[in-house]
């Protein structure tokens, strides 16, 4: 049940993707070009999810496990760290560069693009070295 | 300087009815799997892959994939504009795999979901991503050519 309902989930998720504009790295690129002819269309994007998962965090919230069981996995850490915020530049620097976040890149690999596959191809490497970083310094 | 707003390409609609799309999908698999749907954790976490962890992350990615081809029997599926060549795209990649890693986050995981879970955390993380995309575009957009 819960790889049923994750399938659905994604697919739900790749659809808003779809119909949001998400999946256009144009649009993306249009929203973060504040200096140029901005298209503030993502801000509704990101307005319309969040109404929706506050209301769904308001019933997580108060549950100790999932409705199709096992325990609730929310995020514990708290600490605003180099970690978060570095990371968090880079991945912007990126998301600038292409107008592609994990999500639209995902999707695009979906509807057979080339450059999604390539885009999609370097970003998994990329979490790769993370890992390979990762587990060298626990060594 | 006056900001302009490009009209023509403003969907307020469709991109408020695709994020009420992005939330319920969010908000089902909080409460019905437990999980929050950050796309680069759950892909991400496949390089670390545990046992009992790997079938629910296989299954929201295949549905992400296959959203397109549901998409695209109800109506033309929109042609994108990538204008990034393949060089700028590896290297795009690249950044965005190891830097939502290392971030612990991305627009879905940090945007959607931490922000609606009111974190602090997440929301450090959004604005220094944000700033980062707008400070990128800026350079090539405004600088560089």
């Amino acid at each position: 049940m819960h790889a049923t309902s994750a399938f659905a989930a994604g697919l739900l998720f790749g659809i808003g993707l779809i119909v949001s504009g998400m999946s256009d790295p144009a649009k993306v690129i249009g929203f973060l070009d504040l200096a140029g002819r901005w298209d503030p269309s993502l801000a509704f994007v990101m307005v319309g999810a969040i109404l929706v998962g506050i209301a769904g965090y308001a019933v997580a919230r108060k549950r100790a496990s999932a409705f199709l069981g096992g325990a609730m996995h929310l995020p514990t850490a708290r600490q605003i760290d180099r970690r978060l915020v570095l990371g968090s530049l880079v991945f912007g620097a990126g998301w600038g560069l292409a107008g592609f976040c994990p999500g639209p890149a995902i999707v695009s690999f979906g509807a057979g693009q080339d450059k999604a596959v390539v885009f999609v191809i370097a970003m998994v490497a990329g979490m790769a070295l993370f890992e390979l970083a990762e587990a060298r310094k626990r060594r | 300087m006056r900001m302009q707003i490009d009209w023509a390409h403003f969907t307020p609609w469709p991109s408020l009815a695709g994020g009420i799309l992005i939330g319920i999908a969010t908000a089902m698999f909080l409460v019905l799997n437990g999980r929050i749907a950050g796309i680069s954790g759950i892909l991400g976490g496949l390089l670390r892959p545990a046992a009992g962890d790997i079938a629910w992350r296989v299954a929201f990615l295949v549905g992400l994939l296959a959203a397109p081809a549901l998409y695209a029997l109800v109506t033309r599926y929109p042609s994108p504009t990538i204008e990034a060549g393949y060089p700028l795209l590896v290297l795009a990649g690249l950044l965005v795999g190891a830097g939502t890693r290392y971030g612990s986050g991305c627009t879905s995981g940090h945007g959607v979901c931490g922000l609606s879970r009111l974190s602090p955390r997440s929301l450090a993380a959004t604005l220094a991503f944000m700033a980062a995309g707008f400070a990128t575009v800026f350079a090539v957009r405004h600088v560089i050519s």
